[in-house]
């Protein structure tokens, strides 16, 4: 277990703990802006944006995350897009996680009742007062629960990031294990590390829905 | 009109519309089916600019053997994915029955097990017990990272459902003389399973995806072989990862909605069942 602070280790662990925090907080800012765009489009009157909203969520829930690293990586350098290896991995993993976030939004949204909404305009609320006094407000009391399952797996998620040349957690785990430690104490540090991650995500979730929460 | 009889267009979001809106959704329907072709032309002009639509590239899917290989990767996933699909919703009900025990040691156990496992990232899961015990055969470190990570997950669905049940359903069993296991094994369980199917088949769905991780720890699965084929042009066309990622994505997919098909046939199979029964008790 003291491998850790030997050598140089502890700055490759630091490093990599940073960089999974970086690449996870930069995809859910993705996920989340594309996936309430998505949302917006799969609740919206007109049938055309529904229907793409519905073929993207389709499309990107059902193609393993693998794949759309793998199609980042190597097929948009073949179209002339050259970024950073961890601009790529942000637009796998946001693009991935946004048909999850838009999925969670539309539900949701879907949950308040119909008669909260004809009651807001019949009191002649314009549809811009009634989506952001009365909809969304209740909305996002629903929605919180399920976003904070989507935002705990995603820095998992990011742990592939790491076999596509991004130097996070994962790549830390793979260095240690060439230099030969063992793999048991190896796999202890990165689990705390992913633990610790998850724990303050699941944390920061519970702290909004108390904020948030009021009696019914 | 009452209240269980709203027109279909009544939204939470909007009121039915009137001649002036639907006018408007018109035009923003024009609008959108113009950006949404653009965008597809744009995507299919940077494809065909770049030579990605050149014949040579494309020439390794008309071989026998990369035909072969392709159906081999993909036995090889089905393969995986069966075993782990397997293993894992045996381990989720042996976990889930154990975070039901009325002992605290067991209950305690299996709550860290699936917390545990829960938690951790599967790739750095099977990386490790890669390294640890199947150096030699990957499949396994696969199936069995799967099987732990899955397992867990399955669990606290089959919990949730059992929980769900009401609770007078259990009470009567045991006050018909039934004991602990019986009351679980022919009362509780088949209608938590009743109820939680589909989201079960969702996570066999996510066991299904999570296969491709096969790929890292060099498992020959089907997006191993896709980056094999890719990897080795046979020509001076270039390397086909485009190619491969157009071919290899639908099956994904389609597999993928298969399963989830097969989901919601058995949701409405099972809504369906449980309205006749409640009409007739009636």
């Amino acid at each position: 277990m003291g491998f850790l602070f030997e050598d140089d280790n502890f700055a490759l662990f630091r490093d990599g703990f940073l960089q999974t925090i970086e690449l996870s907080a930069l995809s859910a800012l993705l996920a989340l802006l594309l996936g309430t765009l998505l949302a917006a489009f799969r609740v919206s009157p007109v049938p055309v944006l529904r229907g793409f909203g519905t073929a993207w969520v389709t499309l990107f829930r059902n193609t393993p995350l693998t794949l759309l690293f793998f199609a980042v990586t190597f097929g948009l350098p073949r179209l002339g897009v050259h970024f950073s290896h961890l601009a790529f991995a942000v637009l796998a993993l946001g693009g991935y996680t946004a048909s999850f976030v838009c999925e969670v939004i539309r539900s949701g949204v879907n949950t308040v009742p119909l008669g909260q909404a004809e009651a807001a305009r019949s009191l002649g609320m314009t549809f811009g007062q009634t989506l952001t006094l009365v909809i969304l407000p209740q909305a996002a009391r629903t929605v919180l629960a399920p976003l904070s399952s989507v935002f705990i797996a995603l820095p998992r998620n990011s742990a592939i990031a790491g076999a596509f040349s991004v130097s996070e957690l994962y790549s830390a785990q793979q260095t240690f294990s060439e230099k030969g430690y063992s793999i048991f104490s190896i796999f202890f540090w990165i689990a705390c590390a992913y633990l610790l991650i998850s724990a303050t995500v699941a944390t920061l979730f519970r702290f909004l829905e108390s904020r948030l929460a009021v009696v019914r | 009109m009452n209240l269980l009889n709203r027109p279909a267009t009544a939204s939470v979001l909007y009121d039915a519309p009137g001649p002036k809106a639907r006018a408007r959704y018109r035009l923003f329907g024009v609008l959108s089916v113009l950006g949404i072709a653009g965008l597809l032309w744009f995507v299919f002009a940077a494809l065909d600019d770049k030579g990605q639509f050149n014949p040579d590239l494309w020439d390794a899917f008309q071989y026998n053997y990369v035909q072969q290989q392709i159906l081999d990767g993909l036995l090889a996933t089905l393969k995986a994915f069966g075993l782990a699909a397997v293993f894992s919703l045996t381990l989720g009900a042996l976990l889930a029955a154990g975070r039901l025990s009325d002992h605290k040691p067991v209950r305690w156990a299996c709550t860290a097990f699936v917390q545990f496992f829960r938690a951790m990232p599967l790739l750095i899961l099977i990386v490790a017990l890669y390294y640890a015990f199947f150096a030699k055969d990957p499949m396994w470190a696969l199936v069995l990272g799967l099987t732990l990570y899955n397992g867990s997950v399955q669990a606290e669905i089959i919990r949730s459902g059992v929980n769900a049940v009401p609770r007078g359903q259990g009470e009567a069993a045991y006050a018909l003389g039934m004991r602990k296991t019986q009351v679980m094994a022919s009362i509780l369980v088949p209608q938590a399973v009743r109820s939680m199917l589909p989201s079960m088949i969702g996570q066999l769905v996510v066991t299904l995806k999570d296969t491709s991780l096969g790929l890292i720890i060099t498992y020959q699965e089907l997006l191993f072989v896709g980056k094999k084929i890719a990897s080795q042009p046979l020509n001076a066309a270039g390397f086909p990862y485009i190619p491969v990622v157009l071919v290899i994505g639908p099956i994904y997919i389609a597999l993928c909605l298969l399963l989830t098909a097969l989901a919601q046939w058995i949701e409405a199979r099972g809504r369906s069942g449980a309205n006749r029964r409640t009409s007739s008790a009636a």
